[in-house]
C-alpha cells in the first residue's frame, strides 16, 4: 500500500479531507480528528505509531500537525487541522496513542491548545504559574526572564 | 613537613635553614588549606558538565589541584561551578544549593550561559541571563562555549589566586 492509494481510500470514506503542501500531506477538520484517525491506526494502512504532535502559530489560525508511521507500509502520513485564534480546541488522541499523552501536553504548555478529552492537561516544561505560552506569536516575555542588575 | 616549592602557596610558608620545622602566618596557612582543597559541588546544568566531568577524569585530572573530590551535598561543599544553562524553572533550585553550602564559598561561572546567559540571551523565554540574574555572586567566569578542560583548570587556579589574597575573619 503507497502512501496515494491510503490517501485515496481515505477520501472515499471522509469526502472533504484535502491534500496539502506535498503529497503525504492531509488537512482535516476537528469534527473528524477521532474517526480519521482511528482509521488510520485501525485501519488497512496501519499506522500504528504516532512519531510527533506539534503546532505552528499563522498569527490568525494555528494549525495542530500531527505525524503518523506505518511500520507494515513504511510510510509517514503528515496531518494537519487548522483551528481559528479564538477556539484553540482538539480532540485528545489519548484513548488512541498513549504517546499523545504528553506530545499533547508540551503543545498546550508551548502554544495553549487545548485538547479535550485528554486525562490530564498540565504544563509540561515551563512553570505551572505561568499563563502565556511562549511560542504564540503574540507571546511578551517582559518580566519572565531574570536580567542582571545594572 | 616537607613543603615542594612548586605546590601553590608555597612561597607562602619559610623553612627555617636547617632546621625541622616551618614558620608561617596563620592567615597564610589557612587560605593555602582553603585553597589546596576547594571540593566542587556534583551539579552540572548542560553541556558544559560534560566538559567539567572530562576535567574530573584522568587525562586532565583536576584532583592536581586538589578539586578532586565532588561532593554530593551542598553541605560539603566550597565552590559550585554553574556549568550550563540556567532555565527560568532551574533558578530557584541553583539559589537554594548555593544558601546550603556553608561558608567560605566560592562560585564559577563556566560557560558563556552561565554567565550571561549565552547563545540564548536573544528572545529566549526560557534561559537565565546569567548565574547574577538570579543573585548569585561569581567569583571566576570562565569564557567559552563550552570552555576547554585547560580553561576550567585555569579558573580554579584564578580563584586559588583569588583565596590566597583573602584575609582571614577574625572574631
Ligand atoms: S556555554 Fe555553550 S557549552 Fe556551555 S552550557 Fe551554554 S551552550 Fe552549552
Amino acid at each position: 500500500m503507497d502512501i496515494t492509494t491510503i490517501i485515496h481510500s481515505l477520501q472515499a470514506k471522509f469526502p472533504g479531507i484535502v491534500v496539502g503542501a506535498s503529497a503525504d500531506q492531509l488537512i482535516i477538520t476537528k469534527e473528524v480528528v477521532k474517526p480519521v484517525f482511528e482509521f488510520l491506526k485501525n485501519g488497512p494502512a496501519a499506522f500504528t505509531s504516532l512519531h510527533s504532535i506539534t503546532a505552528v502559530d499563522r498569527k490568525d489560525t494555528v494549525e495542530v500537525v500531527y505525524h503518523v508511521h506505518s511500520f507494515a507500509h513504511r510510510v509517514m502520513l503528515t496531518v494537519k487541522v487548522i483551528l481559528g485564534n479564538d477556539q484553540l480546541e482538539v480532540p485528545s488522541l489519548t484513548l488512541l496513542w498513549g504517546a499523545a499523552d504528553w506530545l499533547e501536553r508540551e503543545v498546550f504548555d508551548l502554544f495553549g491548545v487545548r485538547f479535550e478529552g485528554h486525562p490530564d492537561l498540565r504544563r509540561i516544561l515551563n512553570p505551572d504559574s505561568w499563563t502565556a505560552h511562549p511560542l504564540r506569536k503574540d507571546f511578551q516575555m517582559d518580566g519572565i526572564v531574570p536580567r542582571p542588575v545594572k | 613537613m616537607a613543603v615542594n616549592e612548586k605546590i601553590l602557596g608555597s612561597e607562602l610558608i619559610d623553612k627555617v635553614p636547617g632546621g625541622g620545622f616551618v614558620l608561617a602566618k596563620t592567615e597564610d596557612l589557612f587560605n593555602w588549606a582553603k585553597s589546596s582543597s576547594l571540593w566542587p559541588l556534583t551539579f552540572g546544568l548542560a553541556c558544559c558538565a560534560i566538559e567539567m566531568m572530562v576535567t574530573g577524569g584522568p587525562h586532565y585530572d583536576i584532583d592536581r589541584f586538589g578539586s578532586g573530590v565532588f561532593r554530593a551535598s551542598p553541605r560539603q561543599c566550597d565552590v559550585m561551578i554553574i556549568s550550563g544553562t540556567i532555565c527560568v524553572k532551574m533558578q530557584d533550585s541553583i539559589k537554594r544549593l548555593y544558601d546550603q553550602m556553608p561558608e567560605p564559598k566560592y562560585v564559577i561561572a563556566m560557560g558563556n550561559c552561565a554567565i550571561s546567559g549565552g547563545i540564548f540571551y536573544h528572545d529566549s523565554y526560557s534561559v537565565v541571563k546569567g548565574a547574577e540574574a538570579v543573585g548569585i555572586p561569581v567569583d571566576v567566569f570562565v569564557a567559552g562555549c563550552p570552555p576547554r578542560p585547560e580553561n576550567l583548570l585555569h579558573g580554579i587556579i584564578k580563584l586559588q589566586e583569588k583565596i590566597n589574597s583573602q584575609k582571614v575573619k577574625t572574631a
